[in-house]
């Protein structure tokens, strides 16, 4: 059970591209998926031809549900003008893109192929909201939804699990929001471009055009806590804790290790990568932690020989603001019980000694789930590239970054650790 | 009774008859609640069906103001919420099931550990009805 596993041959990252994430009246997965694509080829350094893409592995959680059409792999790749290479299209959830990853990794590690196109798309955004909870609770186990479990329900019960056990709090999980929200503009990929402090003065501002009684709060928290500008959701997660309904697709051109700097002088290697799989909230074995993230996390460190020290930055899956804080412990970032503590005191800001979520996460860049986990991928590409502009997180001699990309309400989680050399 | 298939089906058939039905392992003792065809332990599928005592303390929980469609035809809204969570049943095991006769306006005054007992909850009429695995505090209970 505990074999150290290598791959057979190195994979690198050497292109990636996304599109604006947010919620698209007029532009549906195959247009979302194209922009990806294109802004895929334009960052391979030395060029990419579209005839040299061996495979696609695309990750999607549910179009069949959110737009009535299945059988996405294919009818992408048509759209791409790359028939008739192989598409597989890759499901697990909010974990589906990630998944994808995997599998192209692994088709190249194989020896089988040598360029191979991974990525993920939805389009969740064209329901209302009833539908999209619908969809998204459809990878609930069937006991949870039997007992009136909604997605944000399922994670708030963990977070009274972890208050109850640590002495957390509310107010713990709005420093994850306020961070979030900082980070945010300065991705212009990002769904929400504001910091809570701007939407905080542009609702006093509507409020004194329009006359009527100017909120008077005092600080960011204050505005949190406030029931007006933030409703409870499923108790104790609230507005500001979820993660918003996205559209979005991202795309990763992976190749064999050899070949690499056929494409760019400045690849990223595959250092370690773990998928694990969990119960739902019946039978796992602890409420306060994600049983799936830390045996991922174990594959992928016992892989690279890498420990949680060495990772410098990292995306953390945060659908809901619980999550990031769980998380950040199952990833062996903090203590278990002390990650709340780490993020009041600013150690995961990004100027912070663990910059986490630098590109806002799912909060505020967006889930259109999937595409989130490449979309993961891409930021940790973007920031040890040095493309990440104004949120390149300022650590001297970056080269190790990590994505986490979690599944349902826990039964499938990632941890892919990308290197510089 | 006891030799019903092991399966959901059969589960919540015993809840229509009121009773929390779990499957044992014949091998290794571990009891499953809802049950399993195969053990998570020891692999083994001899498993026999034993009816629990449907007393358990909250695991954890929420109070959903904004609920599924099913939940929204209940009645429920963000001025009426409703309380689900995951109940610790005396024998061990983990269930998931809705949790009435708490302040689901005042989730502060519902506690972690509080203990509780089975309720089976009758929803729809008819055709539709059906019974929802539930549980309410042991002091708001009749007994
Ligand atoms: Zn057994």
């Amino acid at each position: 059970m505990n074999k150290k596993r290598k791959l057979g041959r190195g994979v690198a990252m050497v292109g990636a591209g996304m599109s604006k994430f947010d919620m698209f009246t007029d532009r549906d997965s195959k247009d979302l998926f194209a922009e990806a694509f294109l802004q895929m080829g334009d960052s391979v350094d030395k060029g990419l031809d579209p005839n040299d893409i061996d495979a696609l592995y695309i990750g999607n959680f549910t179009n069949d549900f959110f737009a009535h059409q299945s059988h996405w792999g294919a009818i992408l790749s048509d759209s791409l003008g790359l028939i008739p290479k192989p598409a597989t299209r890759v499901e697990g959830a909010c974990a589906s893109s990630a998944l994808a990853f995997r599998e192209g990794v692994f088709a190249i590690a194989s020896g089988f192929y040598d360029v191979v196109l991974v990525g993920g798309v939805e389009d969740m955004s064209k329901g209302n909201t009833e539908t999209v909870a619908e969809g998204l609770a459809l990878a609930a186990s069937p006991y949870e939804r039997k007992a009136g479990f909604t997605f944000p329900g399922i994670f708030a019960a963990i977070a009274t699990a972890y208050f109850e056990k640590y002495g957390a709090s509310r107010e713990d999980l709005m420093n994850i929001t306020i961070k979030s929200h900082d980070n945010a503009p300065l991705n212009p990929k990002a769904q929400y471009q504001v910091t809570i402090r701007e939407m905080m003065g542009a609702k006093i501002k509507r409020a004194k055009e329009k006359g009527g009684a100017v909120p008077d709060w005092s600080d960011e928290k204050d505005f949190l806590r406030d029931p007006i500008a933030n409703p409870t959701i499923a108790w104790p997660l609230h507005l500001f804790d979820c993660c918003p309904i996205s559209d979005g697709a991202a795309c990763i051109l992976l190749v064999g290790e050899e070949i690499a700097k056929h494409f760019t002088d400045e690849p990223l290697y595959v250092a370690g990568i773990g998928q694990a799989s969990g119960r739902g909230l019946n039978a796992a074995d602890d409420l306060t932690y994600f049983e799936a993230t830390r045996s991922a996390a174990k594959e992928a460190y016992q892989m690279s020989g890498l420990t949680p020290a060495d990772i410098q930055f990292a995306e953390v899956h945060d659908c809901f603001s619980i999550v990031e804080l769980l998380h950040m412990e199952d990833l062996g970032f903090f203590e278990p019980g002390e990650s709340y503590k780490a993020v009041a005191d600013g150690l995961t800001r990004l100027d912070g000694p663990k910059p986490i979520n630098t590109s806002g996460g799912l909060k505020c860049k967006g889930h259109p789930v999937g595409a989130t986990g490449a979309a993961q991928l891409i930021e940790v590409w973007e920031q040890l590239r040095n493309k990440a502009g104004n949120r390149g997180v300022p650590i001297e001699g970056l080269r190790i970054g990590a994505a986490h990309n979690l599944g349902g309400t826990g039964g499938t989680c990632t941890f892919t650790i990308l290197e510089r050399r | 009774m006891v030799d019903r298939p092991i399966s959901d089906y059969q589960f919540e058939r015993f809840l229509e008859k009121e009773k929390l039905m779990g499957a044992r392992c014949t091998a290794c003792g571990t009891l499953f609640v809802p049950p399993r065809a195969i053990c998570t332990q020891c692999h083994g599928s001899a498993m026999e069906w034993v009816e629990t005592k449907g007393e358990g303390k909250l695991a954890a929980f929420t109070c959903i103001a904004i609920g599924p469609p099913a939940m929204i035809e209940e009645g429920y809204n963000r001025n009426n919420p409703y309380c689900t969570g995951a109940v610790e049943l005396a024998e061990g095991p983990r269930v998931v099931a809705r949790i009435e006769g708490v302040d689901t306006l005042r989730p502060e005054t519902i506690k972690i550990g509080m203990p509780l007992k089975v309720a089976f909850l009758r929803r729809g009429t008819g055709e539709d009805l059906r019974i929802v695995l539930g549980f309410t505090p042991v002091d708001d209970c009749c007994g």
